[in-house]
């Protein structure tokens, strides 16, 4: 069975329903949409944490779309007290899911938007390995990583890491509500607001 | 499905009217179809004369400035931040906004569909209520001193006042007019403005304005027999034409026709011969745009023929100034304007001065208004300081001229005298002998200021930087300021002691930032605006417009305004200066109307707590461009 996922005959629907939003002519796009997102793992290594919860918000023409919102609340399988800090909300888990359903759900809500988010590439990792475990393909969105953009604003020439945190300072964003995935998501969706008109994207 | 960030909007929303009379549930259901938009500074949110947008905005955080686009420039109306909203006018009229609203810092702004607020409107009593209100009494207005609430912007601020605003709003003008070539015969010129019932058509060549011929052509040189009918039009247009920039006020286009004697203006791109032609005023659209104006003022100081009549003009002036600060017209329209009226009384003055010397005058001349009579910054009655400058003449002569000058000069400055303008205290009058002289003795006058400065001569001489050349002959004008052009560059020893003179004043705050009073005298326990406030951000406007060469520049708003321009850099500080260096004229302005003097020495006690706090907030610029001066100007080697 899972080989005929993987030759593309039997792909379940969803998945399905992704690819097809990567079919169209890029030139008919006139309104680009980016997904900004964020989300809190059990820890950062993107082999064996897992992740708890994403939350992500839609921009499209230079404009946080407040309702183009999502939000998910992922079960745990396996009880790790370590990861229990990181979460700073502890869900009921009827208001949970499983992270087979919050994968579909995550699917459907960013469509073939561009991916935003701050050092986005732990983040994209932890996904296409929640993507493995269901014997699916990577992510086929582009991305941008807030970090990388921030660095480029600056001048940096080597490769550095900056925090949220600090960006925010840089910027003067205030950093509201930064506990939550969600939060997160919006706070990065300002930063890059930020960022795209200083660099003229 | 829940979403923190829309929950946080409603959040943020309820905090301030009219949102704070809704319930969280239809704040949330609002905030889930708004959105959030990030303005960088001196962005522009919307433009006045655009369509109105399908949306209105909340200042989430940041600030946003209302400002009035006229004469080719900007006016801040109003300053909005956290919680105000701005571009209600869509409820209200359905065409195009009146003001600009552009980021003043860094903002982000929350952006609600008017589609979908409108409903509450309409159920929700107190948001109704809220609307109109705001909405009669335009109480969101930085200049009105006793309302400072937390209001609509971008409204009808103006409703009321439609007649007096409109003097000062651009405008309207034929666009696109009938233009013909040098080599067209008069009579079809003739044809075609009978036919398209117009008074005047643009004479061009290589698509540039450069004469006009109007009815008044007509009349005198073809209907006289002057000329014959099948003349070209070079030989009878009226040339050059008196260009105009777009966006001129119905004020501005009045001062222009009175000034050059003439019927129409032509509307050019930039507002000189040297570009596009885009459209012509004619007198009758000034009468159009307004009925009962300042121009009036004018007309009449024009025709005065004693000191009198004029004392009736500049006593009406007094109260249009009154009028115009209780209907909070710009500080900055209403100087331009009195200036205007000034400079004819003097103009008049001095033509009347003429004809009672009963012969012309010997040798050409300049008349200059000086000091803050030069930066044309009197608002009310203020002292005098001029001075004559005559063309040079065969030596033998000399004395003959010159006692005809200051005779001249002492019948113009007692009538003035007479018409309200106090004598200068120290003397620095055309009537004064070291103060009239010749074209050569003054070049040699401004080059000791500027080549051997000392500090007793710096702030006597500070005043001769700022001129106004309001009678005479052009070439004079020119050839003395491009001496001071060329005499002034890189001349750091001159600019140290301008910019050390500029320190000197006493400070406005205490260490406790509490005001500084006189301690003593007549004025005590008042504050001392002039001589704290006003003169050190004269003298910085001064010192470094002349560090640029602005020789031209000699209003300490547009000063600061063209500096702004030139070093990007210090734009903010600029502006911050030019904005407080308004708000100070008024609140001298004000005073001098409530105590009938010059309005140098404000009464604290009189003042609102709010006007002491606009009044201190004035302050830090000053600090902030003296830091600038000593930096700049190595203050550090004299003194």
């Amino acid at each position: 069975m899972a080989l005929d996922w993987l030759i593309g005959t039997n792909l379940p629907q969803f998945w399905k329903n992704y690819l097809t939003h990567f079919e169209k002519d890029d030139n008919h796009e006139v309104h680009k949409r980016y997904v900004v997102f964020d989300m809190e793992t059990s820890g950062l290594n993107w082999k064996d944490d897992v992740i708890l919860s994403i939350g992500a918000i839609g921009i499209n023409d230079n404009a946080i779309e407040i309702g183009d919102f999502f939000e998910i609340f992922i079960k745990q399988e396996k009880f790790n007290s370590h990861s229990v800090a990181f979460s700073d909300v502890i869900k009921d888990d009827d208001e949970k899911f499983v992270e087979a359903e919050a994968i579909i759900q995550f699917l459907n809500f960013i469509k073939d938007a561009t991916l935003v988010s701050h050092n986005i590439n732990l983040d994209l990792e932890m996904i296409n390995q929640a993507l493995k475990r269901l014997e699916l393909g990577r992510l086929k969105n582009t991305f941008m990583d807030t970090n990388a953009l921030f660095q480029r604003w600056q001048h940096h020439v080597q490769d550095t890491q900056v925090s949220l945190d600090e960006v925010c300072d840089a910027l003067k964003i205030k950093k509201s509500d930064r506990l939550t995935a969600s939060g997160n998501a919006y706070t990065t969706a300002l930063v890059f607001l930020k960022l795209k008109s200083k660099l003229g994207i | 499905m829940k979403n923190p960030v829309a929950e946080n909007v409603a959040k943020f929303l309820k905090h301030f009217p009219p949102f704070s009379s809704m319930t969280f549930e239809e704040l949330f259901s609002i905030a889930n179809l708004s959105k959030i938009i990030y303005l960088e500074k001196n962005q522009i949110l919307f433009k006045g004369g655009e369509e109105t947008h399908e949306n209105f905005y909340v200042v989430k955080s940041g600030a946003v400035g209302l400002s009035l686009t006229s004469d080719a420039e900007e006016t801040l109306v109003d300053k909005c931040d956290e919680g105000d909203i701005l571009g209600l006018r869509p409820f209200f009229a359905k065409n195009h906004y009146l003001m600009t609203a552009k980021a003043r810092e860094d903002s982000i702004i929350c952006s609600v569909p008017i589609a979908v607020f409108e409903p509450y409107i309409t159920e929700n009593k107190e948001v109704l209520k809220f609307l109109l209100q705001s909405f009669a009494s335009h109480t969101r207005n930085p200049y009105d001193k006793e309302h400072s609430g937390k209001l609509i912007s971008e409204n009808m601020i103006f409703a009321e006042h439609t007649t007096d605003i409109q003097y000062f709003q651009p405008i309207k003008y034929t666009k696109n007019p009938v233009t013909a070539n040098l080599d067209d015969v008069v009579m079809y010129i003739a044809k075609t403005m009978s036919t398209s019932s117009i008074g005047s058509v643009i004479i061009q060549k290589d698509q540039l304005p450069i004469g006009i011929v109007t009815d008044r052509d007509l009349r005198s040189k073809i209907a006289t027999g002057l000329f014959p009918i099948t003349i070209t039009a070079d030989k009878i247009m009226t040339a050059p034409v008196i260009t105009v920039p777009e966006n001129i006020s119905v004020a501005e286009a009045q001062m222009l026709m009175l000034k050059y004697n003439v019927g129409h203006l032509c509307v050019t791109k930039d507002g000189t011969d040297k570009s596009q032609v885009t459209g012509i005023i004619s007198e009758h659209d000034v009468v159009a745009a307004q009925a009962n104006t300042p121009g009036m003022l004018l007309k009449q100081t024009r025709r005065a023929f004693d000191a009198k009549e004029l004392k009736v003009v500049r006593d009406r002036m007094t109260e249009l100034i009154q009028n115009s600060i209780d209907k909070n017209i710009p500080v900055s329209h209403i100087t331009n304007i009195v200036a205007e009226i000034n400079i004819a009384i003097t103009r008049r003055a001095i033509e009347l001065a003429i004809q009672e010397m009963g012969a012309p005058a010997p040798a050409r001349f300049v008349w200059l208004n000086i000091g803050s009579q030069g930066r044309k910054e009197q608002l009310l009655l203020t002292d005098q300081d001029n001075a004559l400058i005559f063309e040079d003449i065969d030596s033998n002569e000399y004395e003959t001229v010159k006692s005809y000058f200051l005779v001249l000069a002492d019948k113009v400055v007692r009538m003035l005298n007479n018409v309200g303008y106090e004598m200068s205290p120290d003397d620095v009058m055309a009537n004064n002998p070291k103060w009239c002289k010749s074209v050569t003795d003054w070049i040699k006058q401004y080059n000791i200021w500027i080549n051997s400065p000392e500090e007793k001569t710096v702030q006597l001489s500070t005043l001769f930087f700022d001129m106004d050349f309001l009678y005479g002959t052009p070439e004079i004008e020119q050839v003395i300021t491009d001496n001071i052009e060329k005499s002034i560059q890189q001349n750091k020893k001159f600019f140290a002691y301008l910019a050390a003179d500029a320190l000197k004043n006493p400070a406005p705050l205490g260490f406790f930032r509490q005001f500084l009073v006189e301690n003593d005298g007549e004025h005590k326990d008042t504050f001392d605006i002039k001589n704290r406030a006003l003169e050190p951000l004269g003298d910085a406007a001064r010192v470094l417009a002349l560090s640029h060469n602005l020789v031209d520049f000699t209003g300490t708003y547009q000063r600061f305004k063209k500096l702004a321009e030139l070093e990007p850099e210090n734009e903010e500080l600029y502006t911050n200066c030019a904005d407080a260096f308004n708000v100070l004229m008024r609140f001298r302005t004000e005073e001098g109307l409530i105590s009938n003097s010059d309005g140098r020495y404000l009464n604290l006690k009189e003042l609102s707590k709010s006007d002491r706090l606009k009044l201190k907030n004035c302050f830090q610029p000053i600090n902030e461009i003296h830091d600038l001066l000593k930096n700049r100007f190595s203050l550090t080697y004299i003194n």
